[in-house]
């Protein structure tokens, strides 16, 4: 019963996706399955392990964020969704359906109805008008003309490029332009987004405005988006889950908070040690639940550590409230200092 | 002395008596398939020289004005058509104008379909290319002279011959254009779940066209060097008042039909050329000022 109920709040499901680019894929794949690493497989045949057995479950709703460094495989990830990119092995499977057995024909209006995508380096249509590029996926799709640029006005307002319809992208500062590639991808109203590295183009203040744009958007859409970056902070800002990829595999895959406090290994440790954690961890992942006096300083849940630093000078404690402002647990100076700390195993486990 | 290894001379005369065989079994269906070139080309001719001349400069003019919109193109366009009146080589020179613009024309008919098959398969693209090779480094006298055999001498041949000299530029940039569209944006395209056909004509073909244009900037330039040589074989026109220039030693009747000939590759490679440039910025792929 909970298992079917599980696979229902899917909306994409991995199993085995194993891509190995080369001439002759399968003998590359026989020899990974062996057990030869990707270094191995590559100085022996010369191909090149791309993903390495993925599997990965993204519930709707999410936004997943699949992190990794250049190389790592993240982009070729997020192009077997919509099958830009062939599998050597495995299986996607989206709302039910696996996408590696669709027909060319499926697969088309698979793409035109089910998936949107948002690219790092925009891929507007540089001959056709702000309007007419948003209004592309409708085109394809069909739509009329008429019904086509309603829509397309209404999300190039929604993304805040009132004014430039007629413009060319050529026209626009690349935060614009993405802003453009963004419209596109929601005018065409698809439950699932991905966007590869959608912001990594962009400067660092608008690239924290567009993910700000991001977040607020999501609240009222609901989409399931998998967002590849190479940007941890990125990441634990707009994560609800996220899957660290290292050389083709996943090395960890869980809540911002759970690979910030506990990394898997030493390679998602040193990205930890970069992040600012007092801004990655919420204060509900460390707070002390239940029923205490009343605090005199209180922070909602989603409050994140650096909220509350401030007030550990004068006071011990600082509550915090749920929704509806109902105190439900406090935290200390001490948990905050043990959740910012390194994490040592067995130094501050409990 | 390179020594003789093997007897040739039977692969001669084997060419020589197929070519012979064609001539004779198969002439008038050669002449019957190339009809609907001999027509086009007399409808041309007859068109630009009933028209009369001060039309044809406004057509002109006015065309060069759109392709700029700048005084510099018409004013030039202007002098060199005054030029052509003057020297009395308006009507050779409609004439000349006739064989390169039919020549373009059935260059574009086949080359752009040919550049877009060879764009989408690699191993069109290693066929085709030497060929193209030939067809542009072959002396042109090679294949005339067959044509004229097949055809009898007259515009049938002349015009063959300067669409096979005058066609590979076009074929080569628009296989160039298509393969060098960005490929993010035909990925996206692709993402967008379009089919073959929607991304060449909604996205490779738009985005090339520039390539394109400047492909057929290029025919028209090399049908205009062919025109001497196509009027040995009865074309008519410029090339022919620079043969007889040549014959009866008349330097100046050369001299001014070349210069003719000059005039009129002018004014149509930078028609054509400020067309590619407007199309350029159109679709942002000029560079930013």
């Amino acid at each position: 019963m909970n298992e079917i109920k599980l696979d229902t709040d899917l909306a994409i499901r991995m199993r085995g996706v194993t891509k190995i680019f080369g001439d002759d894929p399968q003998s590359a794949l026989e020899l990974l399955r062996a057990g030869k690493t990707k270094t191995e497989v590559q100085a022996e045949t010369n191909h090149v392990v791309g993903l390495d057995n993925v599997s990965l479950d993204i519930a709707r709703g999410q936004i997943f964020v699949v992190m990794g460094l250049s190389g790592s495989g993240k982009s070729t990830l997020i192009r077997h969704v919509n099958r830009l990119i062939e599998p050597t092995a495995g299986e996607i499977i989206v709302d039910g359906t696996d996408v590696l057995k669709m027909s060319l024909e499926e697969l088309r209006a698979y793409r035109r109805n089910s998936v949107a995508m948002v690219f790092q380096k925009f891929g507007l249509l540089p001959h056709r008008s702000v309007i007419d590029n948003v209004a592309y996926g409708l085109e394809v799709r069909g739509v009329p003309r008429a019904e086509r640029l309603e829509k397309a006005a209404k999300w190039i307002d929604t993304v805040g490029l009132s004014g430039y319809e007629q413009s060319r992208p050529r026209q626009l500062s690349g935060g614009q332009q993405q802003r453009v590639g963004l419209a596109r991808a929601l005018a065409l109203d698809t439950d699932i987004i991905l966007m590869d590295e959608a912001f990594s183009a962009l400067d660092p203040l608008i690239r924290s405005g567009m993910q700000d744009q991001l977040i607020e958007l999501q609240k009222t859409l609901g989409k399931t988006i998998l967002f590849i970056t190479h940007d941890f902070d990125e990441a634990l800002k707009i994560a609800d889950r996220i899957a660290v990829l290292k050389d083709g595999a996943v090395q960890q895959e869980g809540k911002p908070e759970d690979i910030v406090l506990k990394p898997a290994n030493e390679h998602i440790e040193e990205f930890v040690r970069e992040v600012n954690k007092a801004r990655a961890i919420h204060v509900r992942t460390i707070m002390e639940r239940g029923e205490f006096e009343a605090c005199e300083f209180t922070v909602p849940e989603t409050a994140r550590c650096e909220d509350v630093l401030p007030y550990f000078a004068e006071h011990q404690w600082v509550g915090v409230t749920n929704e509806q402002g109902t105190q439900i647990g406090r935290v200390t100076a001490k948990r905050v200092i043990g959740a910012l700390a390194r994490y040592t195993p067995g130094v501050n486990e409990g | 002395m390179f020594p003789e290894i093997i007897d040739t001379r039977p692969w001669r005369r084997a060419i020589d008596d197929s070519l012979n065989w064609v001539v004779r079994n198969w002439g008038d269906e050669f002449e019957a398939a190339a009809y609907p070139l001999l027509m086009l080309l007399n409808f041309i001719e007859d068109v630009l020289i009933a028209t009369p001349w001060w039309l044809i400069m406004a057509i002109l003019v006015g065309i060069a004005w759109l392709a700029t919109r700048r005084w510099q193109l018409p004013v030039i366009v202007l002098v060199s058509l005054l030029f052509l009146g003057i020297m009395e080589l308006w009507e050779d020179a409609m004439t000349t104008m006739a064989l390169m613009i039919a020549a373009t024309i059935t260059a574009i008919i086949f080359s752009i379909p040919l550049g877009v098959w060879m764009s989408r398969s690699a191993r069109v693209r290693q066929v085709v290319t030497p060929l193209l090779d030939l067809m542009q480094t072959m002396p042109s006298f090679v294949y005339l002279i067959p044509t004229v055999m097949i055809f009898g001498p007259g515009k049938i041949p002349a015009l063959i011959a300067t669409i096979v000299y005058a066609a590979p530029p076009l074929v080569r940039l628009t296989d160039l254009g298509l393969r060098s569209v960005d490929p993010a944006v035909m990925e996206a395209s692709r993402a967008f779940g379009t089919t073959p056909s929607q991304r060449l004509f909604g996205v490779q073909i738009p985005l090339s066209l520039p390539t394109i244009l400047a492909g057929v900037n290029q025919t028209t330039m090399m049908a205009l060097a062919m025109v001497v040589i196509a009027s040995m074989i009865g074309a008519g026109g410029l090339g022919y008042q620079v043969l007889q220039g040549i014959g009866r030693l008349e330097v100046s009747r050369g001299l001014f039909a070349g210069l003719g000939i000059v005039v009129l590759a002018i004014v149509f490679d930078r028609i054509t050329q400020s067309f590619g440039k407007q199309l350029q910025a159109k679709i942002g792929l000029a560079e930013t000022r």
